[in-house]
């Protein structure tokens, strides 16, 4: 798996295919893609990386949510062709070699933030990405907004909440998705 | 989707050539909304001209105390920027009012101001739609227009803009710098959305293949308070229903610089001039400050399932106006 070519998003270079590389979870990989296929298409369809989920495909609900040079995004909107040279991770990528879990995955379980599970990687991937941020010192809208700029921001409830909005679970499984968040906190 | 050609962009002129050598091009930044809409037919482009990664990525002080804003600047980047935060705050507070995090972190500066309409009806094409399709009618009339104009709109499209960032560049008297065939120029943020009139297709003052490099917020704005409070229907990750943004200086009791822009009322950011004509000098008391907002929505022309706009907007400037003057003039 390490080049993968030949599937019905890919062929060859043209005017409506490019050659691009990307490096999913630390392995390279070129692939030549249909300018139409976003990147949840290619993880999920070339890549046989079916973690991140196809909720919406707008935009709308974050089930695809990824981290895209250490960023979250969401891959239903991104073109591949435009992400060339790209480092991608997937909830696939979180955990160690094997079995073993990332911490907020560990918490997911420990907390059951989840019923079916669909929306559960995206959830993963943007409170990675959210934890990231608060970090950086990124505000939110809850944030107060004479709060300096530069450290970083403690993350309440209303944070995590607010910070995690652009992932819709429709089992309602909030609250526990807020405390799991809350047990990786450093 | 219809199959298009791709073009990485390297520098803002090869971005105009190669949208001028190739018919039916796009240019596309984060693809937030473009790629969306390509998904729903809206938009068919031939080629998509990629300007997301131009260096125009960073936010900069100008010598005479402006700053400047690079079209790919993301909006999460921007709203997390110190200079903005300490500055603007009411652009930072109104980016981080829209979308979501993941869906800032790709947006870019120019594709924001650039978002086309949520209008239902213009992102279905099997549904008339003067914007999308001239002469086809407007659905959203005697449909469903809840979420549509109460200011400034057309027998021919009642459709609103749903750019937060947009309604605080407005007020912030903020520069949209173009380059495009005749060179570069700059639009005031307050003009560059159109109202609908005769050409709903038109939603900015942009023209065909022109890119827009930057955003410049004024030094005259710099360090003012100012604020942004929207209402939407769930408490995040959704779009206004109204929104205001305001900018208000105070000194010896009388206002000396007043911007007020209304979101999700009309069909561009409505700048609300004869508002903050009515403030300029005056003592910002509760009395002016309700005749001032209710001598600026007694233009509106709410459509039967609207109304509630007027009510909600007008709370929401009084809100954000009252919290702006100086706690002991404001009573
Ligand atoms: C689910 C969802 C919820 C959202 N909620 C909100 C919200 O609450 N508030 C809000 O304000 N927005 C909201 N948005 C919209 C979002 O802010 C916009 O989609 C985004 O800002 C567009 O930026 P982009 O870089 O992705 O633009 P693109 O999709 O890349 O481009 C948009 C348009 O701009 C053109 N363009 C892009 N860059 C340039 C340039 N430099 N010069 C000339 N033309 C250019 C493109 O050709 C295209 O026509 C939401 C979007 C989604 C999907
Ligand atoms: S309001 Fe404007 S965008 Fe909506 S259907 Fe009417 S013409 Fe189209
Ligand atoms: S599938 Fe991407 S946001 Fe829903
Ligand atoms: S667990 Fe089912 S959608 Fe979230």
């Amino acid at each position: 798996m390490e080049t993968d070519t030949a599937h019905p998003t890919t062929g060859p270079p043209d005017h409506h295919h490019s050659e691009i590389t990307l490096r999913v979870n630390g392995k390279p990989h070129t692939l030549t893609v249909d300018h139409r296929s976003v990147l949840l298409d290619v993880l999920r369809e070339d890549l046989d990386l079916t973690g991140a989920k196809k909720g919406c495909d707008h935009g709308q609900c974050g089930a695809c949510t990824v981290l895209v040079d250490g960023r979250r995004a969401n891959s239903c909107l991104l073109p591949a062709v435009a992400l060339d040279g790209g480092d991608i991770t997937t909830v696939e990528g979180l955990g160690g070699d094997g079995e073993e879990l990332h911490p907020l995955q560990r918490a997911f379980l420990d907390r059951d933030a989840f019923q079916c599970g669909y929306c559960t990687p995206g959830q993963i991937c943007s409170a990675i990405g959210a934890l990231a941020e608060a970090a950086a010192g990124h505000p939110s809208h809850v944030t107060d907004p004479g709060a300096p700029a530069g450290p970083p921001v403690a993350l309440d409830r209303a944070e995590i909440r607010e910070r995690l909005s652009g992932n819709l679970c429709r089992c309602g499984a909030y609250p526990n998705i807020v405390e799991a968040v809350e047990d990786v906190i450093p | 989707m219809k199959p298009f050609g791709y073009v990485r962009a390297g520098s803002v002129e090869e971005a105009a050539d190669a949208y001028a050598s190739h018919p039916g091009a796009r240019y596309l930044g984060g693809g937030t909304n473009l790629v969306d809409l390509m998904k729903l037919g809206v938009e068919q482009p031939a080629t998509l001209v990629d300007v997301s990664r131009l260096p125009l990525d960073s936010v900069e002080e100008l010598p005479a105390g402006a700053l400047r804003i690079g079209a790919t600047v993301r909006n999460s980047d921007l709203a997390a920027h110190p200079l903005v935060r300490d500055r603007y705050p009411v652009l930072s507070q109104a980016l981080l009012a829209g979308a979501s995090g993941q869906l800032r972190n790709i947006a870019t500066t120019g594709g924001n101001l650039l978002q086309r309409t949520r209008c239902p009806y213009f992102q279905d094409t099997s549904k008339p739609c003067n914007k999308r399709e001239p002469g086809s009618g407007c659905g959203a009339r005697d449909g469903v227009h809840r979420d549509h104009a109460v200011l400034g709109h057309s027998p021919h499209c009642i459709a609103t803009h749903p750019s937060d960032m947009a309604v605080a560049l407005a007020a912030l008297d903020a520069q949209v710098e173009l380059y495009g065939a005749d060179g570069e120029r700059s639009v005031p943020a307050a003009e560059f959305h159109r109202l609908p009139g005769d050409h709903p297709e038109c939603d900015t003052e942009i023209r065909p293949g022109e890119i827009i490099t930057g955003v410049v917020l004024p030094a005259t704005a710099a360090g003012l308070p100012s604020r942004y409070r929207k209402a939407r229907d769930r408490a995040s990750y959704a779009f206004a229903l109204a929104s205001v943004a305001a900018v208000l200086r105070v000194d010896d009791g009388v206002v000396q610089h007043v911007g007020v822009a209304f979101g999700a009322l009309a069909h561009r950011p409505w700048r609300a001039r004869r508002a903050e004509e009515a403030l300029l000098g005056a003592a910002p008391t509760a009395a002016a400050f309700e005749r001032a907002v209710d001598l600026e929505l007694a233009a509106a022309q709410p459509l039967s399932d609207n109304a509630y706009k007027v009510g909600l907007a007008r709370d929401l400037a009084l809100d954000v106006l009252t919290r702006l003057a100086p706690p002991t003039t404001s009573t």
